[in-house]
């Protein structure tokens, strides 16, 4: 039975796609709360747009909506890739509402409504898993990497077969180590970079255009 | 005759303390998706820790923590903390073919206000129950 279902899950689709290239993706950017998913969008929209997609801050969950910019064009050595870019709520397996009210001073009623808003936010983002292309997994490489979010969702991309690029932010931090990260996930491609500062952001497109090509 | 949740109760008020459940692999295999995801759900908004021989695959994992999300209660329920090791590799494409898709290997779940990580890696993890008397590293 295995065998079978392997044998009908092949599809010529992704083959030909792998084949000749593909130059307008849908890319969802992902990862755990405060890992600078915002950031990087930012980044990348104000570096090929000029425009800005949300507003980014310390406090967990300020991205409780997916938003998306259209038609990013993104060029790197005579190739080019247009990009859908989708900016995805943070993942959480959990979500207190004390934390809004005790680390960050806000008033009860805001943080039970930023709290419920948030485990929306969730539910959104995983349900975006099965619109995109590819995704860009941002990861805090202060923090540790085996986070079941990060594991959740890798094992989740490797099931339905989605090329992924993991993104290593926060390096301008001096407890950063992308090396950690890269140890930890040598399956997959990563690339160290400050979306804060841009350091290193050159890469992550040139490694943008190779893989989601 | 006492069934098991009675015999709990009463073990509970002569001794409080946390429920572990260790769930084996028979118990899960036959479930769906839906039923593996109710099950989990209902232990741990008890108050219960599972820890399943065999946990979920990442879809699964993913479906668990939507439904999660939806039964959040700002009060009595702030959600899970899910520690898995991902799935098993496949040593062969024999064993590839054989087997399917790929199988999850050990997992532990609980509320999160009474369980906590500690540390992780691929071979290891470490979690805390938390209790009103203390904390006790497992």
């Amino acid at each position: 039975m295995p065998l079978l279902q392997s044998l009908k899950n092949i599809t010529l689709g992704p083959f030909l796609k792998r084949m000749f290239g593909k130059k307008h993706v849908k890319i969802g950017i992902y990862g755990p709360p405060n890992a600078g998913k915002t950031t990087l969008a930012n980044r990348i929209a104000r570096d090929w747009t000029g425009e800005i997609m949300g507003s980014a801050s310390h406090v967990p969950h300020e991205t409780r909506r997916a938003r998306s910019k259209a038609n990013v064009v993104i060029e790197n050595g005579g190739a080019s890739l247009t990009l859908d870019i989708i900016d995805t709520p943070g993942i959480a397996t959990k979500i207190d509402f004390h934390e809004f009210v005790e680390d960050f001073g806000m008033e009860a009623d805001e943080g039970r409504r930023r709290a419920k808003e948030a485990t929306e936010g969730v539910i959104e983002a995983i349900r975006w898993l099965d619109h995109v292309d590819g995704i860009i997994l941002v990861m805090d490489c202060t923090q540790d990497p085996f986070t079941q979010v990060n594991v959740t969702i890798l094992g989740n991309l490797e099931a339905r077969r989605l090329p992924v690029l993991i993104c290593a932010n926060k390096i301008d931090r001096e407890e950063s180590s992308p090396a950690t990260l890269k140890a930890a996930f040598p399956q997959h491609p990563v690339v160290p970079v400050s979306a804060l500062t841009g350091y290193n952001i050159d890469n992550l497109y040139s490694t943008m255009v190779k893989h989601f090509r | 005759m006492k069934d098991d949740n009675d015999l709990l109760k009463e073990l509970q008020q002569k001794a409080p303390g946390v429920t572990i459940n260790l769930v084996s692999a028979d118990r899960m295999g036959p479930m769906t998706e839906t039923e593996k995801i109710r099950f989990i759900l209902d232990e741990v908004e008890d108050g219960r820790i599972l820890v399943l021989e065999r946990g979920l695959t990442p879809m699964e994992e993913a479906r668990l923590i939507q439904a999660t999300m939806a039964e959040i209660d700002t009060d009595t329920f702030i959600g899970i903390e899910m520690q898995s090791y991902g799935t098993e590799p496949y040593r062969n494409v024999f064993q590839k073919l054989i087997l399917g898709a790929p199988r999850p290997r050990m997992a532990v779940i609980g509320p999160a206000n009474l369980l906590q990580t500690v540390r992780k890696d691929s071979n290891q993890i470490q979690a805390q129950i938390l209790t009103k008397e203390g904390i006790a590293v497992a």
